[in-house]
């Protein structure tokens, strides 16, 4: 099972998910309408460090984070 | 150091700290940058969100950089809302001298603002109001949006 984590501004739940990898997830989440203005302009976490190509393999236990646009200061 | 604290920040007792903590370490610079809350657009404050085991890392990174020029750093942040005129934010170089400071702080505070994980909300009438116009996507966002 691998948790997914909408951070800051996302009013989404946590989402548990059987998936092996990020493709699959970018899959479900563009069938998620409220997800659509987050798609394009979140950054991506798995297990608290960024990562920057879906070809990520997930494993279980895994967590994914999506961070949207920040503005700390 | 890092460290989070809930509402605005006490700046006097911040850098009396961090003074006091290096006084004798013999850095020539202590260069801080204080950020306070603004009266402007009508809002009340502003209000932060952080992600913390993410911070902790971008910060560990530029506390290793700082290192390897012989310098530190310290940074304060506020969780949850922040009124006018308060500080949300001090963060500070010490090095040996002034140029490494300088320079440094520069870096520290604009990568900060582009990768920090911390989101910021007005506060209007309120409300807690995401500041998506003044918000920076983290590099390597969107990858999520690319169909396949």
């Amino acid at each position: 099972m691998i948790r997914v984590e909408f951070l800051g501004p996302i009013q989404k739940d946590a989402l548990e998910l059987e998936i092996t990898n990020l493709k699959e997830l970018a899959s479900i989440l563009q069938e998620t309408p409220e997800m659509a203005e987050w798609l394009e302009n979140s950054a991506v976490a798995v297990n608290d460090t960024l990562v920057s190509s879906l070809d990520h393999e997930l494993k279980d236990g895994d967590k994914v984070s999506m961070l949207p646009p920040v503005c700390g200061g | 150091m890092l460290k989070l604290y809930d509402g605005g920040l006490p700046v006097a007792s911040i850098l009396e700290e961090w003074y006091n903590e290096e006084s004798t370490s013999n850095y020539g610079a202590f260069i801080p940058f204080i950020g306070t809350i603004r009266d402007e657009d009508g809002i009340d404050g502003l209000s932060f969100d952080i992600y913390e085991p993410i911070l902790e890392k971008w910060f560990e990174a530029w506390r290793v950089k700082a290192k390897e020029k012989g310098a530190i750093i310290k940074m304060a942040h506020s969780r949850g809302d922040v009124l006018l005129h308060e500080s949300s934010y001090i963060a500070c170089v010490f090095s040996p001298k002034r140029r490494v400071a300088l320079e440094f702080i520069d870096e520290f505070v604009e990568d900060f603002k582009a990768s920090a994980p911390i989101w910021k909300y007005d506060l209007i009438k309120g409300k807690r109001v995401y500041a998506l116009d003044r918000s920076t996507a983290i590099k390597g966002s969107g990858i999520l949006g690319v169909t396949h």
